[in-house]
């Protein structure tokens, strides 16, 4: 059962949501600039690069949430479009070296020089500008999530099919990525970056800024979710998670509902990873392995899927105790992440903040029939409950 | 002619040993070293030796290719010179020449044409050696260097010789020979005719090395048997390109084998099932280990000891997952994927605890190891066996599923769980039992594995997707799907491998597969009627 409201547009929640993450981000940015190192107030550079590589996660499981958790579709390969993402923004990076890799040549960079390239293969034109590597973080994975969801939704691909398919692609794309002649670099990937728009990339003031910014867009992930699924299409988005043929026989078409959130699910995790790998100064092909994906599928099922933040708390809630116990008892971190699976699916499958509000809108239905039993409140304006 | 006396003098005061007769004969033309001219001189020296027949002037020879064979200042008498020691060049006795100042002898100087001229003349003379093993080593040696001078040594151990191999090996160095040879053309035709029956890479290019030096008649004839020989092993070539992909196939139908039972039957996304394959190849590695510490005697029999007991191991852990987790989670397969893939991690991390994350050797007994030729084919016997053991495994599952009660329960129950329930079959027992068995399978699977890949907590993770791709693509809920499956992909691989390399070749496999399932969702050989929509 899956209740929700009618009222269209971000609501109260996601307001609240978006408000504590802004403050909070200005606090920590300000915190870190603006106090000097020996003071209480001082949050510490290492934590800014942590969180901020916990923002980028949170928008991966932001953009996972939309297309898991309201349009049913269980992607295990959106660490493909994240690392495409991040490969656009390398690539812009790794031009913006220029004459002062180790090789100086102000074209090539220093792998391809090492791989003997003569000159810049195709695909590298234009990197050299960030608007087209911004658009590109965008375009690669939205062309690739759209041509494989035409495929795969127009011939009915569903469930666990799909998710092994979406697995084997972010699969074939790791064994490619490896590979010294595709000209990313291979089993390096992109690093050793210098500067961004014009910025070094090293300075604390440089970092701050891209903290902001992941903030910032994450922000805006919330609200597009909310937008998305609290318009007619968020409801058909629903209608085709839970009823996927009453909805076809409805008269609609799942098929268009899913290709577009699919697509922009893969957009957003594009830009999320764009906005991690200028904070974490590499990206490898490592990023596209399968396990990376069904991470984030923990993430968000922790937080709650199909709430709006709950897949924020559950990313940075894994990620925190993974840094915590990974420095702490590294061997026992994967006992607490397959427990944690095993708990959340079997314990827990709404997740956090499902269960909490879940518990909230039960306690409210308690309150409101105590009231009526008491004859204190007239009954009030019935809602439009929405069953599964 | 003082010198050649002296020498003879001085070795018959040496002689301890009899064969009186090799000495009066070798030692004289050995002492020519000390007074031959230039390169050239001391070709025509080993060029009389070899002429002797005599095996025992190896010795010598062996000691002149090494650059040991020195010669006295003073009288010219010739040693073996290492490490300080001097030796008789024919008995390789020590001599006391009472010096070593390096000042009074000289070594006889080689190069590498005189070397190859070396190595021939020792494999004429060994072609009369009482070794077997030794002759045909001599023939392929004379057959790979071509060498013109042993021709006439051949011709004779041809007609001496009585063992066929041994005999058919010299002819083939003897038409090698009589290419290099300055015979007339209608011999080198004939040689060149028994060459390209051999049919294989040395016969190709022995005579590619030929067909530049020859011209006319001759010419055309090496080129049209190396068109037949080229065609030929493209044929081969095929053939050991099919061969790889059923090995690799056999790896897959193993791998993926006890899925088709875990997903293919009862629709369990079993993330898991990695982790399995893998706890079988660690319990044949602490079989080994412990035969290894108690019996050692028992090492060829550790795979057989194993293979029951990965079956338990696997199976058990398999019974408490399903009892323990699976159960809870029937009807939403996406949650157990990803409680599955709880599983799995957990499982690694224990077995990384226990047995540390670093590799750990499998040994493998003496039957597997080793390959045999059969015609241009290698075949090794561990992939042979494998490919045995995936075809005993898939035999085995196939009697159990069509022949047994158990099996006509687990049908049923697949079939229409409320039904079979009605007639009286304890479903949840069922459901247990047929998890276990699939488990049991990837156990037995991961002893096999352990004798070709590295056995090490990650194991499990490099056969997870390709077994799912195998068990999609074939076609859920049809071990025959699952079959073609596998030993299609595995060919399939392969074959791609010449042309776009291993790497680029999974991937193009893998994105057919993925293209394959948009247009048959439901795999090659999909379940029609009421199974499919539930």
């Amino acid at each position: 059962m899956t209740s929700f409201n009618t009222a269209t547009g971000p609501g109260r929640g996601t307001w609240i949501s978006v408000a504590t993450i802004t403050l909070l981000a200005i606090a920590i940015a300000i915190a870190n600039l603006g106090f000097p190192p020996d003071s209480a107030l001082h949050v510490p550079d290492y934590a800014v690069a942590l969180l901020g590589k916990f923002l980028c996660y949170a928008m991966l499981a932001v953009s996972l949430n939309l297309v898991w958790g309201y349009c049913g579709i269980l992607s295990l390969g959106h660490s493909a479009f994240f690392a495409l993402g991040g490969y656009a923004m390398g690539m812009y990076l790794m031009r913006q070296i220029g004459t002062r890799g180790v090789y100086g040549n102000p074209v090539l960079p220093d792998f391809m020089v090492f791989l003997n390239y003569k000159e810049l293969p195709w695909f590298w034109y234009g990197f050299d500008q960030f608007w087209f590597a911004a658009l590109m973080a965008m375009f690669v994975p939205g062309l690739l999530a759209f041509v494989f969801g035409w495929l795969a939704f127009r011939s009915r691909v569903s469930g666990v099919y799909l998710s092994i398919i979406t697995q084997a692609m972010t699969y074939a794309l790791l064994l490619a990525f490896f590979r010294n002649d595709m000209g990313f670099g291979g089993n390096n990937g992109l690093t050793d970056f210098k500067d961004i728009l014009g910025f070094d990339i090293q300075t604390r003031e440089t970092r701050a800024a891209l903290f902001a910014t992941s903030a910032i867009f994450l922000c805006l992930f919330l609200v597009i979710t909310a937008l998305v699924t609290r318009s007619r299409f968020g409801k058909l988005m629903i209608a085709t998670r839970d009823a996927e043929s009453r909805t076809r026989f409805l008269g609609y078409r799942p098929e268009k509902v899913k290709l577009f959130v699919w697509t922009l699910s893969a957009v957003m995790a594009g830009i999320a990873g764009a906005l991690y790998v200028p904070q974490v100064g590499i990206i490898n092909p490592g990023e596209f392995a399968p396990a990376n994906s069904i991470e984030v599928v923990i993430w968000t099922a922790v937080g709650g899927r199909g709430t709006i933040i709950g897949p924020v708390i559950g990313a940075f809630l894994v990620n925190g105790g993974k840094s915590w116990f990974t420095g702490l008892f590294p061997e026992v971190w994967l006992f607490v992440l397959g427990a944690l699976f095993v708990l959340t699916t079997l314990f827990l499958p709404k997740g956090v903040i499902g269960t909490l509000r879940e518990g909230w809108i039960a306690k409210r239905g308690i309150r409101t029939s105590k009231h009526l039993e008491d004859g204190e409140l007239a009954l009030p304006k019935p809602q439009p409950q929405a069953a599964e | 002619m003082t010198r050649i006396l002296a020498l003879i003098g001085l070795l018959f005061a040496l002689i301890t040993t009899p064969a009186f007769a090799d000495r009066a004969t070798l030692g004289p033309i050995i002492s020519e070293f000390a007074t031959a001219k230039g390169f050239k001189g001391v070709e025509v020296v080993i060029d009389k030796l070899a002429a002797t027949g005599d095996p025992e002037v190896g010795n010598a020879l062996r000691a002149l290719s090494a650059g040991n064979l020195r010669f006295r200042r003073s009288d010219g008498a010739v040693f073996i010179v290492t490490s300080g020691q001097a030796l008789d060049p024919i008995t390789r006795e020590t001599v006391d020449v009472g010096t070593d100042d390096p000042e009074k002898f000289k070594k006889v100087r080689v190069k590498n044409s005189i070397r190859r001229k070396i190595s021939a003349a020792l494999s004429g003379l060994t072609l009369m050696s009482p070794s077997i093993d030794r002759r045909l080593r001599a023939a392929s040696t004379i057959f790979e260097t071509a060498d013109a001078s042993a021709l006439e040594a051949l011709e004779v151990a041809i007609k001496d010789e009585q063992n066929q191999d041994v005999k058919a090996a010299f002819e083939d160095a003897r038409a090698s020979a009589t290419l290099a040879s300055g015979r007339d053309d209608a011999d080198k035709i004939t040689a060149v005719k028994h060459i390209a029956a051999r049919g294989d890479r040395e016969a190709l290019s022995l005579l590619s090395r030929f067909e530049g030096q020859s011209e006319g008649e001759l010419k055309s004839a090496i080129a049209n048997e190396i068109a037949k020989i080229e065609s030929s092993l493209a044929i081969w070539a095929n053939a050991q390109n099919i061969w790889y992909g059923i090995s690799l196939g056999s790896v897959l139908l193993l791998a993926a084998i006890g899925l088709a039972i875990t997903f293919g039957v009862m629709g369990v996304i079993n993330m898991a099932h990695g982790e399995m394959v893998m706890l079988g190849a660690y319990t044949t590695f602490a079989v080994q280990e412990f035969i290894r510490a108690t019996a050692p005697e028992l090492f060829g029999w550790s795979l057989a000891i194993a293979l029951p007991l990965a079956f338990l191991v696997s199976g058990t852990v398999g019974l408490i997952m399903e009892r323990g987790l699976i159960r809870f989670l029937y009807g939403r397969p996406l949650e157990t994927l990803l409680a599955t893939w709880g599983v799995s991690l957990i499982l690694q991390q224990t077995v990384r605890s226990i047995f540390g994350p670093t590799n750990r050797e499998v040994g493998n007994p003496d039957w597997m190891s080793g390959a045999f030729e059969l015609g241009q084919l290698s075949i090794t016997w561990n992939r042979l066996w494998i490919f045995v053991f995936a075809m005993a495994v898939f035999a085995a599952l196939f009697f159990i599923i069509n022949r047994t009660s158990f099996g006509l329960d687990m049908r049923a129950v697949t079939q229409n769980r409320r039904m079979a329930g009605a007639m009286g079959i304890r479903t949840s027992w069922v459901d247990a039992m047929t998890f276990a068995l699939g488990s049991g399978i990837a156990g037995i699977a991961g002893v096999a594995l352990s004798q070709i890949g590295n056995v090490s907590p990650n194991l499990g993770q490099s056969y997870i997707i390709d077994s799912f791709l195998v068990v999609v693509f074939g076609g859920v809920g049809n071990l025959w799907g699952t079959l073609v499956g596998a030993m299609s992909l595995g060919i399939i691989n392969k074959f791609l491998e010449p042309y776009a390399g291993a790497v680029l070749g999974k991937v193009i496999v893998l994105i057919a597969i993925i293209l394959f399932i948009q247009k048959r969702p439901r795999g090659l050989f999909a379940l029609k009627g009421r199974a499919v929509e539930s």
